[in-house]
């Protein structure tokens, strides 16, 4: 690249400096620190067109986990007559379902983010990052949201005497529920850098994340593959068999959950975000000139 | 610093960028793969769209070829060219919207640019949400909206419905909130794309009057792209005049926009409009231009006796009953002369390609260089829907053959109209 060394001014003074794509890192931490603010406008606003003319409005959150849990209950556990370790069945689910929507809606809403924005991203200069962390936040509010209903049923259950009780795994919930959030960033990102050359990816992408949970322990513990080692060796592959087992194990007493998989779990996580922020701070400089 | 000494807040090196023409990547996975596999067995690849120019694939194309600029702290720099200069290409890279191929830009400072007005603004979130949501984008803090918030509500004149969804309020109100908070950014540079061209004429001079004040009062640098060049003469303090990606004058205004004018080609007479920009997003989507010529000429000069006849090529991708086309003439300076009659090209369905010639008199216009941008609209006058309109320029030049006209002279506007009908003359004494 011809650098051309004539110097009017000093040196130092010059803030921004725009050149040509180069190295793989190219990101600025700092930058998406100062639009702090701005995360936290995408944030009301996501909220704001979610809910503004629909007609239960806020109620979706709470009704959705809700219903899914009771259709889980009959289905799996009521027809195909799933194990659930011994607690509350509908708990059961509920936990597993929590955690699994919080997970999915993460990738979900970020997978999309070059496409979905691309007029936005066209006409003005910010850090691009800023709408998937948006949009991650986003369904952290309303994990905790549905959290906050899992812990109203579960005292309900709990006063009714069922048998379940807290363990020590509580206290990695919030670091659970971190690494699920830079997770479903993390592939989500990957994917929203990938659509911007395949469009098809998008439609895939859910597809995929309904397939994922069914390999994931969601509607059955992962006890239940105890006698088939080498199905729960895969299944411990997968990166959020961890979470969900850790997230039953903290609130319902039993559950697989081991520190193994949790550190294999979070080096995953980290993995992953860092190719997805990689791919992204690509994608992010040129991209404009594809669309 | 001392103020005598010029302070350079940009820096522009060597600035290049290459776009690649034909197209880009099929955009599906499926698409990717049947197109590699078409070439793996050496036959035709499918996804080529028929009738395009094979020529073009894989050819680059320089939007800005190496492009150098000082500007300094406290001007208002005006840039100037045709379509396709590089004016929308230079703005986009120095807003960080896309990177440069080669070169280097150097900033003193935060850039706010207004490629457009509103951008970020959401329907569903009042005026007041807005301000903060469009502040945010532009990259101010909450902190610093709160402290402008009443200023800009003052200057956007929408005090009565600030609490009001910006969906209920009408396209001049929602131009004048987003340009008040667009004026109302802190950052050292602002980069403008003729966002001025919209909201009434008393709130464009308005806007000017801003302009000014932030680059002459407030000592920040305003960089002004325009095709209107009476606004370019209120505003700016130097100008540049960018052409086929290189910068071909940069100085005194009056000179640039005489420069500009001269640019004028017309020595072309053929215009290929199948991948020229459109005036707006949805414009060439359902009826596309694909090419223009003016008929049996070798330059688009005309006598003001000559009849001007005109052909153009054109698709559809719906059927339509009947589109209506009407031409927009301006004078090289870009004012408006007028408009044509609108006339309606019939009924069209997909899958044919319709050559339409239709003929113009200039024999109105007094002599001088014109141009003309082509719209084709649907539906009646008072409900018009834009279908295609490309940004294109068709540039043509009037000279006078007429031996019953005085010499043209300044101040006569651009038409003369028939001669008066004589009535009667009556004589006394």
């Amino acid at each position: 690249m011809p650098n051309s060394s004539k110097n009017s001014g000093s040196q130092g003074e010059w803030t921004t400096i725009i050149r040509p794509r180069t190295g793989w890192f190219d990101i600025d931490l700092r930058e998406l620190w100062r639009y702090r603010d701005l995360i936290v406008m995408f944030v009301k606003r996501n909220f704001a067109v979610l809910y503004k003319q629909t007609i239960l409005g806020p109620a979706w959150v709470l009704l959705n986990p809700l219903l899914t849990s009771v259709l889980f209950n009959v289905v799996f556990g009521g027809i195909a007559g799933l194990s659930t370790d011994g607690t509350p069945s509908f708990l059961f689910y509920m936990a597993g379902n929590t955690v699994w929507t919080f997970f999915s809606t993460c990738i979900n809403n970020t997978a999309n983010t070059f496409v979905a924005n691309s007029q936005v991203f066209g006409k003005v200069y910010f850090p691009r990052l800023t709408t998937p962390i948006s949009q991650v936040l986003t369904s952290l509010i309303n994990f905790f949201i549905q959290a906050a209903m899992f812990v109203v049923f579960w005292l309900y259950f709990w006063l009714t005497g069922a048998q379940m009780h807290l363990t020590v795994w509580m206290w990695a919930l919030p670091l659970v529920i971190l690494q699920v959030m830079l997770l479903g960033l993390g592939v989500g990102i990957i994917v929203s850098s990938l659509t911007t050359k395949y469009r098809d990816l998008a439609i895939a992408v859910s597809f995929g994340v309904q397939l994922w949970m069914y390999i994931s322990p969601v509607v059955y513990p992962l006890s239940t593959l105890g006698d088939s080692p080498r199905l729960a060796f895969l299944m411990r592959l997968n990166p959020m068999t961890a979470p969900v087992e850790i997230f039953r194990t903290a609130t319902l007493g039993t559950g697989s959950a081991d520190l193994g998989m949790f550190v294999y779990s979070l080096v995953f996580t980290a993995v992953a975000l860092f190719i997805g922020v990689i791919l992204f701070s690509r994608i992010e400089k040129t991209f404009m000139d594809t669309v | 610093m001392s103020v005598t000494e010029k302070n350079p807040v940009i820096e522009v090196r060597g600035l290049k960028k290459q776009y690649k023409l034909g197209q880009i990547g099929g955009g599906t996975l499926t698409h990717d793969l049947q197109s590699w596999w078409a070439r793996v067995r050496g036959k035709e690849d499918p996804n080529t769209i028929i009738g395009t120019d094979q020529r073009l694939f894989g050819q680059t194309f320089m939007a800005l070829n190496g492009v150098d600029l000082t500007v300094y702290q406290g001007e208002a720099l005006g840039i100037i060219g045709r379509n396709g200069a590089g004016k929308s290409t230079l703005l986009k890279i120095l807003s960080r919207i896309t990177a440069p191929t080669e070169g280097e830009i150097r900033l003193k400072g935060r850039v706010a640019s207004m490629l457009e007005v509103g951008t970020g603004f959401n329907n569903e979130m009042t005026g007041r949400e807005n301000i903060y949501m469009n502040g945010a984008i532009l990259g101010m803090t909450k902190a610093e909206i709160d402290a402008k918030v009443d200023e800009i509500i003052a200057f956007s004149e929408c005090g009565d419905f600030i609490d009001t969804p910006v969906k209920r309020y009408s396209s001049g109100m929602f131009v004048k909130l987003a340009f008040a908070v667009a004026a109302h950014l802190d950052s050292e540079i602002m980069v403008m794309d003729e966002v001025l061209a919209v909201g009434d004429m008393k709130f464009q001079q308005k806007c000017l009057g801003k302009m000014s004040d932030v680059a002459g009062q407030e000592g920040r640098t305003v960089l002004y792209v325009s095709h209107n060049m009476s606004t370019i003469r209120q505003l700016c303090t130097r100008c540049v005049v960018l052409d086929k990606g290189r910068v071909i004058f940069d100085g005194d205004v009056e000179q640039a926009i005489a420069i500009y004018m001269d640019t004028t080609d017309v020595n072309v007479v053929h215009y290929d409009l199948k991948d020229v920009s459109r005036m707006n997003q949805s414009a060439g989507k359902r009826l596309r231009l694909e090419s223009l010529d003016f008929v049996g000429k070798e330059s688009s000069v005309f006598a003001d006796t000559e009849k001007m006849r005109i052909r153009i090529t054109w698709r559809v991708s719906e059927p339509f009953a009947g589109v209506n086309l009407k031409m927009n003439l301006h004078y090289r300076d870009s004012t408006p002369v007028g408009i044509t009659h609108p006339v309606n090209l019939g009924a069209a369905e997909p899958g044919r390609l319709y050559a339409t010639e239709f003929e113009f008199d200039p024999s109105l216009l007094g002599e001088g260089q014109y141009f003309f941008y082509l719209d084709i609209f649907d539906g009646a006058l008072a409900q018009a829907v834009c279908l295609d309109k490309p940004v294109t320029e068709f540039a043509f030049e009037v000279t006078s053959a007429d031996l019953s006209m005085p010499t043209w002279a300044a101040g006569w506007g651009r038409v003369h109209f028939p001669a008066v009908k004589l009535l009667s003359t009556e004589t006394e004494g």
